[in-house]
């Protein structure tokens, strides 16, 4: 892909917070290519996060951003982009926000399939509350809310997705930002609910999940010649591998699925905000008579 | 026999859940407004899908009631428990009809001077159309012991079935005319209570508090809904939802109601009129996305139709005890507007305005109704509901054209002297910007500044200050000056007022101060009002006569007597004037 738009264009001129080597940087610079080899411009595009470490990330961009309430940056989204789909609608949040506080939205969020992209920043821990365990973090961990090591299941995010009736599911590693931007890239592009999971080291407070322990395990799917990500068999095969070996790219992709968008008869004149647009012009009072019908 | 009276009484159908009495009282409303009566017509049922018992009770009458009324002139039994629910509530020369398949202890009733008649009901549904028919057969029977002519059911008849065809249209009317024939015969004019359609009448809509609420709404531009069902509001998402597509209404059923609240903060945050409709228990769950809107001042439009709690409490049943929650939800402090509509007329109004409240102040309104006022049906004027009258007023939204004209770049959170910043709607190149729950300065980026802390909470502080310049205040009904001021907020008013008329007719002394705008509340409105009143009764469908509170916190004025009720069941106007006793009501107050 052919780098049209100038990645310093979505630069912000804010403080940034994250700690030195945080891999949220990475998913910071790999928004901002995407966005610029799609030639997408700031207006564009919305990009709605939660709260923690990683939903800060629209703070440190130029572009519409919304930092919303623990949990519920995919509802918001998925609104923003109903009520006013030439948004292109990203969300990005931690893995606590989307799998923990807020994982009923996620699963409705796999099976709504609205068309929007979700990067999940997954360091497997609680970051910004100075490192309690997190629905991904493995048994066994060791955190001060699980001082004797965690004692339930990590949360296998591509699985759920994949249960739950996803149609576009990623993994990216923090440690490779291009690769990452490419499948940021290609979410956006797919049309319906794009999941990218991205393993993203805490270097402050995860010291198991480093840049070494991911780098030991990662293996790019494509690599696999025979691997077809339009089999769903497969993609949930591939979707239990963790321990030993953790795959990256494009997990699953089921093509020619209808967004939720593309099946809201509503829509079809107009969006509620340019129906809006449209009522202040020229309000037409009248439109409304026959609905007193119903009750005569 | 007594003096017959025309058009003047209340008819009660009860049979249990599954029975068809909803269908069936609401039909029979729509009969006798066809035939130019005042209807109102309350539903009083279970949170259960089968059994238990439900009725619809319905006043009728030549002028407009705003309440329903405890007296009832006759009593349709579909069970015998509708017998024993209303046997007080029957006055001298009522009639009780029920059907052949039970019997009912006629002694207490004939004391009361009441006619008891077991009709055969069933065998006329049977015997001209099928058991199911029951219903029909009870209606008719209604229709020919009052002597209303039978046309208007039959077109109620047609328009209700005609979607099963013409075969159980005809039977319905057939088993309707065979008990009204009975009937009629049974009781001629035995029975003194009778119904007669008004001459010349202008048409009226039947309709509930919800539909003109939803209408409103739809008219005000509201062009997205997000709601999760929960009654008693559910109503207001169906009929949005069975808008024509042509009106382009984005209906979304969220998986629960912190979903609902987050996705109208996301339209609303891209630019259109959303709303969500709920009840307490669904509003728990809402306030912290509320808090989300006040921070990042989002316009957000909620309805919550109070029933009765806490927590699962009542929830078929009316009550008026989230007052002081609404005034006070989420952390934080931040503005927000709560307006309580108080007749029908008003709901749809308050449908509209609370848009415009939220767009102008861009923070949530909260609209208050209740399980009462939302599931009443009434007879309104054509005009009541006036499309003409709807303003849409953005506030300082931007639009795509002054945005072109910015050029010295955007602050969302701009410092101004009302406190309300000049919106943009993401999408315009000139109007980029970032929006944080956080504190934030004037670009909306995160900062936790102390100086900056303070401005953005003075700034956002006084848009309440601005809109509470623009709340209505505190509105009296009835004569200027009165002994006894019944102060009450939403769906109380009507009893209020139909009980002040009683007692003003009886000789005695009484007015109402309703107040409509309940947040801002302005101490100088609200103590002004109060100044005027002898002696004020707080009338409130609640436990801990929270408006009073609210009066007492704002401007010091304690209520002199509180009336409250916490049973579910709405106030009838005879329940307020026996409340104050015999003295107030017949003008013999101290």
């Amino acid at each position: 892909m052919v780098t049209r738009l100038d990645p310093k264009l979505f630069d912000a001129t804010t403080e940034n917070t994250w700690c030195a080597g945080c891999g949220d940087f990475a998913i910071l610079k790999a928004l901002k290519l995407a966005l610029a080899d799609q030639n997408i411009e700031p207006h564009q595009v919305l990009a709605v996060s939660g709260i923690g470490c990683g939903s800060k990330l629209p703070d440190y961009m130029n572009i519409n951003g919304y930092m919303t309430i623990h949990g519920r940056p995919l509802p918001v989204a998925t609104a923003a982009k109903l009520a006013n789909p030439d948004l292109h609608v990203i969300v990005v949040n931690g893995d606590g926000d989307s799998y923990g506080i807020g994982g009923n939205h996620f699963v409705q969020s796999c099976r709504r399939n609205p068309n929007i992209t979700h990067i999940v920043e997954n360091n497997q821990i609680y970051g910004l509350t100075k490192g309690q365990y997190s629905p991904t973090s493995d048994k066994g961990f060791v955190t001060t809310t699980s001082p004797d090591g965690s004692i339930e299941l990590a949360l296998n995010p591509l699985a759920v997705a994949l249960a739950a009736g996803a149609t576009f599911i990623a993994r990216a590693f923090a440690g490779q930002p291009k690769p990452m931007a490419q499948m940021i890239a290609e979410g956006m592009q797919h049309r319906g609910y794009a999941l990218i999971d991205v393993l993203q080291p805490c270097v402050t407070f995860n010291r198991v999940n480093t840049y070494d322990w991911y780098r030991k395990r990662v293996y790019d799917l494509q690599e696999e010649e025979s691997y077809d990500p339009s089999d769903r068999e497969a993609a949930w095969q591939k979707a239990q591998e963790w321990e030993e070996r953790i795959p990256l790219g494009i997990l699953y992709r089921a093509e020619g699925m209808p967004a939720y968008e593309d099946q809201v008869k509503a829509l079809e004149g107009g969006s509620p905000v340019s129906r809006l647009t449209e009522l202040v012009r020229n309000p037409r009072p009248e439109q409304y008579e026959p609905l007193k019908e119903e009750f005569l | 026999m007594a003096n017959v009276v025309t058009n003047d009484m209340s008819i009660v159908i009860g049979g249990d859940a599954g029975q068809g009495v909803e269908s069936s009282g609401a039909g029979f409303c729509l009969s006798f407004a066809r035939a130019g009566l005042h209807v109102f017509g309350m539903q009083d049922y279970r949170s259960r899908i089968r059994g238990g018992h439900n009725f619809y009770q319905i006043r009728l009458s030549t002028e407009p009631r705003l309440s329903h009324s405890n007296p009832v002139h006759l009593v349709l039994a579909l069970t015998p428990e509708t017998v024993q629910l209303h046997m007080d509530q029957l006055v001298e020369g009522g009639a009780v009809i029920f059907p052949e398949k039970f019997e009912v202890d006629p002694e207490p009733l004939k004391e009361r001077g009441v006619r008891v008649d077991s009709l055969p009901l069933m065998r006329i549904a049977e015997e001209h159309g099928s058991k199911v028919m029951t219903n029909t057969a009870a209606l008719g029977a209604a229709a020919g012991i009052t002597e209303f002519p039978l046309e208007f059911m039959e077109s109620v008849i047609r328009d209700n079935f005609a979607p099963k065809g013409q075969e159980i249209v005809d039977a319905n009317i057939k088993v309707a005319q065979a008990a009204y024939d009975l009937a009629q015969q049974r009781y001629g004019s035995d029975f003194p209570y009778k119904l007669s359609p008004i001459k010349d009448a202008p048409k009226r809509m039947l309709i509930n508090g919800n539909e003109a609420l939803a209408m409103g709404a739809l008219a005000g531009g509201c062009r997205f809904v997000a709601a999760y069902p929960m009654s008693p509001a559910t109503s207001i998402i169906e009929w949005l939802a069975a808008v024509p597509h042509e009106y382009g209404v984005v209906t979304k059923h969220a998986e629960d109601e912190i979903a609902a609240a987050c996705m109208v903060i996301g339209a609303s945050f891209t630019g259109a009129r959303a709303m969500t409709a709920t009840s307490g228990g669904g509003f728990c769950l809402m306030v912290e996305a509320m808090g989300l809107a006040g921070m990042t001042e989002v316009p957000m439009v909620i309805v919550n139709s109070q029933r009765g709690g806490p927590s699962t409490g009542l929830p078929t049943r009316t009550e008026q005890s989230d007052l002081l929650f609404a005034i006070n939800a989420s952390q934080g402090e931040f503005p927000r507007i709560v307006t309580a509509p108080g007749t029908i007329e008003e709901c749809f109004e308050a449908g509209w305005r609370a848009f415009n409240l939220a767009e102008k102040y861009q923070c949530p309104v909260v609209v208050m109704v209740d399980t009462f006022i939302s599931s009443t049906l009434r007879t309104l004027e054509m005009d009541a509901i006036d499309f003409s009258t709807v303003e849409i007023d953005r506030g300082s939204t931007l639009t795509y054209e002054e945005l072109d004209r910015l050029t010295d770049g955007y602050n969302r959170f701009q410092l101004t002297e009302s406190g309300i910043s000049p919106r943009a709607i993401p999408g315009h190149p000139s109007g980029v910007f970032a929006a944080s729950s956080d504190e934030h300065d004037e670009t909306g980026h995160i900062t936790e500044e102390i100086e900056n802390r303070r401005r953005m909470m003075r700034k956002r502080m006084r848009k309440l200050q601005e809109a509470e310049k623009e709340a209505r205040p505190p509105d009296f009904y009835g004569p200027e000056e009165a002994e006894t001021t019944l102060v009450c907020w939403g769906s109380t008013f009507g009893a209020c007022k139909e009980a002040a008329d009683d007692i003003n007719a009886a000789g005695g002394s009484a007015n109402v101060l309703r107040f409509l705008d309940l947040w801002p509340l302005s101490e100088e409105a609200a103590a002004t009002a109060l100044g005027r009143c002898r002696r004020t009764v707080a009338v409130e469908q609640n436990y801990t006569s929270q408006l009073a509170k609210l009066l007492r916190m704002t401007t010091g004025i304690r209520m002199d007597q509180t009336m409250n009720k916490y049973d579910g069941r709405p106030f009838a106007p005879e329940e307020i004037v026996a409340g104050l006793g015999k003295e107030v009501a017949s003008g013999h107050a101290a």
